[in-house]
């Protein structure tokens, strides 16, 4: 079976898991939501809102990657299903494609629901301005979430791997994964920005980003395919 | 009546001997002495030779001390992705170099904590404050936090095979990050000035060349007599 045949099974499974555990629905997703609202509270001024919203919606997206991460780790690590899998002969690098797309597919759920939450909560819309008025914002957003996703769940897996079933790994996978995540932090906060037309940022400006995210995420997901094999073998 | 022979009861050849040995060797001593010495060029050079800037005035004199151990760190963090590599990508995959690595990222974090303490300092007289979200101090808080994130790795369980494994590979990845920090000056147009050393365009005046060459020799020695 090919090493994409195999991916597929692997975040076919890891959906599947999560579909029936409810965990992301009944856990995730709410913790996301009360961390927007309390963003809310913090700041407490409509207009300093509207300016850091972009900010405060990826910073909400990384510290849920966190909770996915640990949690797709997890039910991996404690009936020793990892070892399993290599155990199976099973390519590590197909391990981490297939975990690496059950998350990318997890966090864009969660993005598309916390840019809604940000539009109930802070008041954002998209920048109707322009010759072309919103289609291409709504391009430069959704190609922002594409290449920012990937990126991030490219990281998460790759440390998730790193830190998966060592003792301390719940304080470990923060220290490891927010310095390296930090770039997709930035890139992501500028696209929205422009996308969203926060402080008069125009939608040109966007693209560049977008550029640094996808060159991050490409290089994330094949430095993490190649490193996977060494970091989770015995 | 019996006498005792004090030269026999000094050295009982079954009685454990105190170590008079060094562990110092030629070479070690060597570069402790080229290290004392660069330190009191340092000293004479930064505090009295070179003059004091027309603008920053005398707080210019940290950054003898600030650039070089930045240099120094990035150089440590060099040698620790290099390691790292010949450990992951040479048949025999001795421990060797992992302990290598290991100690090289121990002395970059301590130089970039110098760093970031001195440069925390600098802008304290320049700007009026200890900390400013600029670029360069952001990248470079950043990597000091990833190489934290490294030697805790370091530190996880698992067999000696497995720990360097686990940390080579992260020593590959994070090494990623010093072109990042060293450029983000450029790519964010920082408040920072642009880098001077390796720069045929600077105007570093030849006093303060030696004060941070001999800055240079002296921390790699201190490290090399400490580790």
């Amino acid at each position: 079976m090919s090493t994409w045949k195999v991916a597929c099974l692997i975040a076919a499974k890891d959906l599947r898991v999560e579909r029936r555990s409810k965990i992301v629905t009944n856990q995730v997703l709410p913790f996301a939501g009360i961390t927007m609202v309390s963003f809310a509270f913090a700041l407490d001024k409509q207009n300093v809102l509207d300016t850091v919203a972009p900010g405060l919606i990826w910073l909400a997206t990384t510290f849920s990657l966190l909770i996915l991460v640990q949690r797709s780790f997890s039910i991996e690590t404690d009936d020793g299903a990892l070892d399993a899998m290599r155990v199976a002969g099973i390519d590590a690098r197909a391990i981490f494609l297939g975990k690496a797309m059950a998350l990318a597919v997890q966090l864009l759920v969660l993005e598309i629901l916390l840019l809604f939450a940000a539009v109930v909560f802070y008041g954002e819309s998209i920048q109707s301005s322009g010759a072309q008025g919103p289609v291409l914002a709504v391009v430069l957003l959704v190609t922002t979430l594409v290449s920012a996703t990937c990126g991030l769940a490219a990281v998460g897996t790759l440390y998730g791997g790193l830190a998966a079933g060592f003792k301390g790994s719940e304080t470990l996978l923060p220290l490891l994964t927010l310095p390296a995540v930090a770039p997709v932090l930035i890139g992501a906060t500028k696209a929205v920005e422009s996308a969203v037309g926060t402080a008069g940022a125009v939608v040109s400006e966007g693209w560049q980003w977008v550029g640094l995210l996808a060159v991050f995420a490409v290089a994330f997901g094949i430095g993490g395919a190649l490193a996977f094999g060494p970091l989770i073998d015995e | 009546m019996t006498t005792i022979d004090p030269a026999r009861t000094e050295l009982q050849p079954s009685e454990p001997q105190p170590s008079r040995r060094s562990t110092g060797t030629r070479a070690t001593r060597l570069v402790g002495i080229g290290c004392i010495t660069a330190m009191g060029w340092l000293v004479a050079f930064g505090l009295g030779f070179s003059p004091a800037d027309r603008d920053q005035k005398e707080s210019v004199r940290i950054l003898y001390v600030h650039v070089p151990t930045i240099w120094l760190a990035y150089l440590a963090f060099v040698v620790t992705a290099v390691s790292s590599g010949l450990y992951l990508f040479t048949k025999k995959q001795s421990l060797g170099w992992d302990r290598a690595a290991g100690a090289s990222a121990e002395i970059g974090v301590a130089f970039v904590a110098v760093t970031l303490a001195v440069g925390s300092l600098w802008g304290r007289l320049t700007w009026g404050v200890f900390w400013q979200w600029d670029a360069r101090l952001t990248t470079t808080a950043l990597l000091f936090v990833t190489y934290i994130g490294y030697l805790a790795v370091r530190r996880l369980g698992g067999s000696h095979q497995q720990r360097a494994k686990r940390s080579a590979v992260l020593g590959m990845i994070a090494v990623v990050e010093i072109p990042l920090v060293h450029f983000s000056v450029k790519m964010w147009r920082s408040l920072l000035a642009e880098a001077l050393v390796a720069n045929l365009d600077g105007d570093l005046r030849w006093t303060g060349s030696c004060c941070s060459a001999s800055s240079s020799a002296s921390s790699p020695s201190r490290s090399c007599t400490s580790g």
